[in-house]
């Protein structure tokens, strides 16, 4: 049995909104809403505003049944879109808000980081900061004062703790911010997005922190929206989707999962209402298609063959010439390339309006196994205009069968990188034997990798 | 149980840690005092902060919290005393006003400052927890740092004018306390209403200047005979500020059945104040 867990049940949270938007919500469910009785009874203390309150009818669930739990060690990514509910539920947890049903059992001293800077005042020194922010994060003071140089050590700051803070650039200030959070010692943390923010050597400290903070056994919530790092922080991860779970798994499934099915695209995808379709007054999308080396439209690509990006639009206003591009993603959220027609006969020639299909052909054993996201889009170089972009619109698998002649040969274990092209190899023999001890060194390297 | 690394304290199973069951609170809760009292550093550290704070970038600097209430004493001594021949119990009149105003201002700051420090600091409130109460209360308590600036004019206002302090002065911890216990009453019941209502924010001017007037600082309450000099204790301000000239000046206003009535409604005023907070408390992130 862990000592450290936190134990998530039928948790939901209901907020009141606007009445203008919305509309659907029943105003029944409002009536019968617990939560109202205060905000109406503190409008009835002041007379003139209870219509006000009252205005107030229309509510929605920002998360609703949400049920986990967590042990001790566990690194736990939570994604999903926007409004997904990844905030409130962090909300909830670190007791920032109310929850309007169910239980979360929590044991073990929390920590939140929902912000970076939590506390900090522009007026007071950089280290007047640390320990007020420190202590707002729930440090003792002793402790606070135990890891101050460990702190400022870590932050860089040496020459500007006498500074007041407002005079800190934003660098500065990030990097402060993030020591004192880094120095939380509590069971369970609680963060939101704060590594989004500062220069990418100090986010690659705060990532390695982060991970040795995992490593020493505390239960850390990630939320995030990037990827690469979800997928490296954390083992487990949550994906939440209009306020429910919708996914909680191993990291590599889940995020697999949220970058394909969960935002809808697959192998192809058509828009049937030309005015909703992504585009402007001059080019319309229609559809997009993956298609493999027969013509076929497939969500399953063999590495080792090449794969087509099929792009259907129609041109609604003739005269420009139009290029499509695309950029394929791949499942950690990394940008793998982009490509646009490059053909200097694209530039030169106005499209004709009416219905055009373009395909790329993206070459055999380029692409490592994982699923692809293709987003494509139509523009213009002179003048550059960006006709649309559409994110996410069609994915796909790239799947080794393991028959010995792709780049893996006879390995069968993980391979690091977002590409794995097909080399050519060269092995010469240079003497029999072992090499003797004292035997000098060939000058030229005689073995390369070429197949230019 | 996983490795944990050395410089962490560790958390071996025997220990005992502090479980936690978060879930929807309806109506009515607790005080948690005790609660209040865990989180006692944070509440020091935020006090601590806002007097930092305050005279930042001030010319005059802390020297303000002398200036206000003395030009204010210069005031009322030019309008009510000399022009306005309002009678002082006998005592000088600037140093009668005077006495007064040193604990007004620290009661009337205090209750604005708390009145507004909820959404003043709603950043702090929306990224993390803690017990909300610590808020104004540490807003209340930082003032205590002005109120000994303006006393220390006053005693040396007594100085100059000749007033010796008797053994009546032990009582003045019990006053001060009184100012203490209504500025927070009335800042808590008024911080939980301006997360809700920004209106309170507008109402403040109105309300200290109404609540000045109707505290006897520019006149006595001498003025009013019993049993409506008892009654008039229902502001509690009444009995702070003549138990104040009682214990410094010798007035002839010693503790009685009007302070006993401030006592008394100041601390309804608390507890109702501590009551309501706690009750809205958890709308308070949502909706600031």
């Amino acid at each position: 049995m862990d000592n450290v867990y936190v134990q998530v049940e039928g948790l939901g949270k209901r907020y009141r909104i606007g009445a203008k938007r919305q509309r659907y919500r029943t105003i029944r469910e409002t009536a019968r809403d617990m939560a109202l009785a205060p905000l109406r009874r503190a409008g009835r203390l002041l007379a003139g505003q209870a219509q006000g309150a009252a205005d107030l009818t229309d509510t929605m669930w920002a998360i609703k049944d949400i049920n986990f739990s967590i042990g001790q060690g566990d690194v736990v990514g939570i994604i999903g879109r926007n409004g997904a509910g990844k905030s409130t539920l962090l909300k909830v947890l670190s007791r920032i808000t109310e929850p309007t049903e169910g239980e979360a059992r929590i044991r073990g001293r929390v920590g939140s980081l929902l912000e970076v800077g939590t506390g900090f005042h522009p007026e007071l020194t950089g280290r007047e900061n640390v320990y007020l922010s420190g202590a707002v994060l729930g440090m003792r003071r002793f402790e606070i004062h135990r890891k101050f140089d460990e702190i400022i050590d870590f932050a860089g700051v040496e020459k500007f703790i006498e500074t007041p803070l407002k005079h800190y650039s934003s660098g500065m200030y990030l990097r402060l911010a993030f020591a004192v959070a880094a120095h939380l010692e509590p069971e369970i943390l609680l963060v939101d997005e704060v590594l989004a923010v500062g220069d990418a050597e100090f986010q690659r400290k705060c990532l390695n922190k982060m991970e040795s903070v995992g490593g020493q056994g505390r239960t850390v919530f990630y939320v995030s929206h990037n990827m690469p790092t979800v997928a490296r922080l954390c083992q487990r991860t949550i994906m939440l989707h209009q306020g429910q779970v919708a996914m909680d798994g191993p990291t590599r499934e889940v995020v697999s999962a949220y970058l394909t099915s969960e935002l809808g695209t697959r192998a192809m995808r058509a828009w049937d209402d030309p005015r909703t379709a992504p585009g402007n007054e001059i080019v319309r999308l229609r559809a997009m298609r993956v298609r493999d080396v027969h013509g076929e439209v497939s969500d399953a690509i063999d590495v080792r063959q090449p794969v087509g990006i099929e792009f259907e639009y129609d041109v609604l206003k003739g005269g420009q010439p139009l290029v499509p591009w695309f950029t394929l993603t791949n499942e950690e959220g990394v940008d793998v390339f982009s490509a646009l027609n490059h053909a200097p006969a694209v530039d030169a020639q106005p499209c004709s309006p009416g219905r055009h299909r373009s395909t790329a052909w993206i070459p055999a054993n380029l692409l490592t196994e994982g699923t692809m996201v293709i987003s494509p889009a139509i523009l213009t170089n002179h003048p550059r205009h960006v006709h649309f972009y559409e994110r996410d619109a069609v994915a796909f698998q790239v799947i080794d069968p393991l028959a010995g002649d792709s780049a893996r040969g006879q390995w069968t274990g993980q391979m690091a990188g977002v590409v794995r092209p097909v080399l050519n190899w060269e092995t010469e023999h240079l003497t029999s034997g072992p090499a003797q001890v004292g035997t000098p060194a060939l000058e030229e390297p005689t073995v390369t990798g070429s197949n230019r | 149980m996983p490795e944990v690394a050395s410089q962490r304290r560790p958390a071996p199973s025997n220990i005992q840690l502090p479980e936690l069951t978060i879930r929807a609170r309806h109506g009515w809760a607790a005080l948690r005092l005790g609660e209040l009292w865990q989180y006692r550093e944070l509440l020091a550290f935020l006090a601590w902060r806002d007097i930092k704070v305050r005279y930042k970038q001030t010319v005059m600097g802390a020297s303000w919290a002398i200036i206000q209430p003395f030009f204010t004493m210069v005031v009322f001594s030019l309008f009510f005393g000399r022009l306005g021949k309002i009678p002082s119990d006998g005592i000088p009149y600037p140093i009668f006003a005077y006495a007064a105003l040193v604990p007004w201002q620290f009661f009337s700051t205090g209750l604005n400052q708390a009145a507004t420090c909820l959404v003043t600091d709603a950043r702090l409130i929306t990224k993390i927890y803690f017990p909300r109460m610590i808020v104004p209360l540490s807003t209340v308590l930082s003032g205590l740092v002005d109120f000994v600036l303006a006393f220390s004019v006053l005693l040396g206002m007594m100085f100059y004018f000749g007033l010796a302090p008797t053994v009546q002065v032990l009582w003045l911890p019990v006053f001060v306390l009184l100012t203490v216990t209504t500025a927070l009453g009335a800042g808590l019941w008024l911080a939980a209403l301006n997360v809700q209502f920004r209106d309170v924010r507008y109402t403040l001017p109105f309300l200290t200047q109404v609540w000045l007037f109707a505290t006897p600082i520019a006149y006595p309450s001498s003025l009013l005979s019993e049993p409506w000099r008892t009654v008039y204790g229902i502001n509690p301000m009444v009995g702070v500020v003549e138990g104040f000239r009682w214990a410094l000046l010798g007035a002839e206003t010693e503790p009685g059945g009007m302070f006993l009535v401030s006592c008394l409604a100041s601390l309804l005023l608390l507890v109702s104040g501590a009551f309501y907070f706690r009750r809205m408390e958890s709308t308070f992130a949502d909706i600031v």
